[in-house]
């Protein structure tokens, strides 16, 4: 197998070297051949083989973050819309990717998977906000990123740490949720694009099999 | 469901662990990198580094302590210490610290942590409560909020100050009873108790830990989200997993994925 590329997104966003180191150990444990490459550079996006946005902290703030990057955008909707490469979103990444975020303010988003992100209203008023910490994922459909991986209530946990969830327009964009007074949006995928609300690169086990399957992903 | 999480807190001082780690083939039990690791591997849900180096010329060590651990560790990392301005938490932040303790600052200047919260998320923004009873025998109980180690009264009233602190945006209270901190008589469960009833966000219960019931009151009467221990951790007394079973079988939900990956346990 030639040597892929996958960029990791770097705007700014938080510390970005756990993530990599955490995709370095997958791809080495997967014996999957990666260069993993951390980059503010939108010309390394368009030619990378697999893409990660990250994304740490308030809406937008991340989002300012992506736009004062000139050309990162196109370049992200290039490879994921024309070129179909598989792409990665984490956290407020994956938020990112919704029409819109209404943390503090209305803020756009990419648009790629049709819906909000909005408060975290859980239905139990002693449950805590942020959800902050490890809990089992409930599957919504099948899907590549989670092949091998025991989920369900006695399955593998992953960590979360947010106050806002994206609700798809489209429930066929679900792939898994948490429940958390509520369903609480944790995994989505359309077509060659998807996003976890958890943070894999801090969910130990389940996190660098997830990893590992998004490097041998093939939308 | 949602687990209850169990933090181990390793204290660090110029760049060394202050009391000595010890775990089994621990190459070097005064280093925070070293003792991490062993605490991914053995399931730890967090690892909070706190830091008491005096000065702040000491900084850049952290910074090295907190990146080299981001890069080893697959879990999720608190630190906190000497955190006094929005550009120390992005310098934390940045280091690999997934979220930022603030607490001699945010007494000081509560808008600090409204600032932080804006800037990097409320999900960052840990505020450290260290607390003592002035309340007089058989009064109800009151708490206020001391400084420096425990050793400077503020006049503040804890209670009233979580509730401020999580309305400018702290994401979790970390609450550590001065009273109960190192004696190993068990959390302050009614200082924990008031100020989880009082905020909607996260408690973590702290100071004082002697075994593992203690870590199953620090919930179940004490309503925090997280328990916090140190020495019962580090000198071996209980593992993380004894921790975790105990918990469970108390009734309490709990992360049970087993280790992280390799084989060093403690002891």
């Amino acid at each position: 197998m030639s040597t892929e590329t996958v960029a990791i997104i770097d705007y700014g966003s938080g510390n970005l070297h756990s993530a990599a180191k955490a995709f370095e150990r997958a791809a080495r444990e997967s014996g999957h051949a990666a260069r993993i490459c951390l980059t503010a550079d939108p010309e390394v996006v368009a030619a990378a083989d697999r893409i990660v946005l990250p994304g740490v902290g308030a809406y937008a703030d991340c989002r300012r973050g992506l736009d004062a990057v000139p050309g990162m955008v196109e370049a992200m909707t290039q490879v994921a819309h024309r070129d179909a490469r598989p792409f990665l979103g984490i956290c407020v990444g994956m938020q990112l990717l919704a029409t819109r975020g209404l943390e503090y303010t209305t803020t756009p988003g990419l648009g790629w998977i049709p819906g909000d992100v909005g408060p975290i209203k859980p239905s139990d008023p002693t449950l805590k906000v942020p959800h902050m910490g490890w809990n089992t994922l409930r599957p919504a459909r099948d899907h590549a990123l989670l092949a091998g991986i025991p989920i369900g209530e006695d399955g593998l946990h992953a960590y979360f740490v947010h106050s806002y969830a994206l609700s798809p327009e489209s429930p066929d964009d679900v792939v898994a949720r948490a429940d958390y007074g509520g369903p609480i949006t944790a995994l989505v995928a359309r077509g060659n694009v998807a996003g976890t609300q958890f943070h894999p690169e801090k969910s130990q086990r389940l996190g660098l099999a997830l990893i590992a399957n998004f490097l041998n992903w093939r939308p | 469901m949602l687990k209850t999480r169990i933090i181990p807190c390793l204290d660090v001082k110029d760049g060394r662990v202050v009391k000595g780690v010890r775990f089994e083939g621990l190459r070097d039990a005064g280093d925070p990198v070293e003792a991490a690791k062993v605490y991914d591997a053995a399931g730890a849900d967090e690892l909070c580094f706190l830091d008491i180096t005096a000065s702040r010329e000491a900084r850049g060590t952290l910074l090295d302590i907190v990146s080299r651990t981001a890069e080893a560790c697959f879990m999720p990392l608190t630190v906190g210490g000497g955190v006094r301005t929005v550009e120390d938490v992005r310098a934390l932040l940045l280091a690999g610290a997934d979220k930022v303790a603030i607490n001699t600052a945010a007494v000081k200047d509560p808008d600090l942590v409204a600032r932080a919260a804006e800037k990097f998320g409320a999900q960052c923004i840990v505020v450290a409560i260290d607390a003592k009873r002035v309340s007089p025998p058989g009064a109800p109980a009151s708490w206020d909020i001391f400084t420096h180690g425990g050793r400077d009264p503020t006049g503040i009233d804890a209670v009233a100050f979580a509730r401020l602190v999580a309305g400018k945006g702290a994401g979790e209270l970390l609450v550590t009873s001065m009273d109960k901190d190192g004696t190993r008589s068990g959390y302050d469960l009614a200082l924990t108790r008031a100020i989880s009833d009082s905020v909607s966000v996260p408690v973590i219960a702290s100071g004082g830990v002697g075994g593992l019931d203690d870590l199953v009151a620090g919930v179940a009467e004490g309503g925090a989200s997280a328990v916090l221990a140190a020495s019962i951790f580090h000198f071996g007394q209980a593992s993380v997993a004894e921790a975790k079973a105990h918990m469970a079988a108390a009734g309490l939900a709990m992360r049970l994925d087993g280790p992280a990956s390799s084989a060093r346990t403690p002891l």
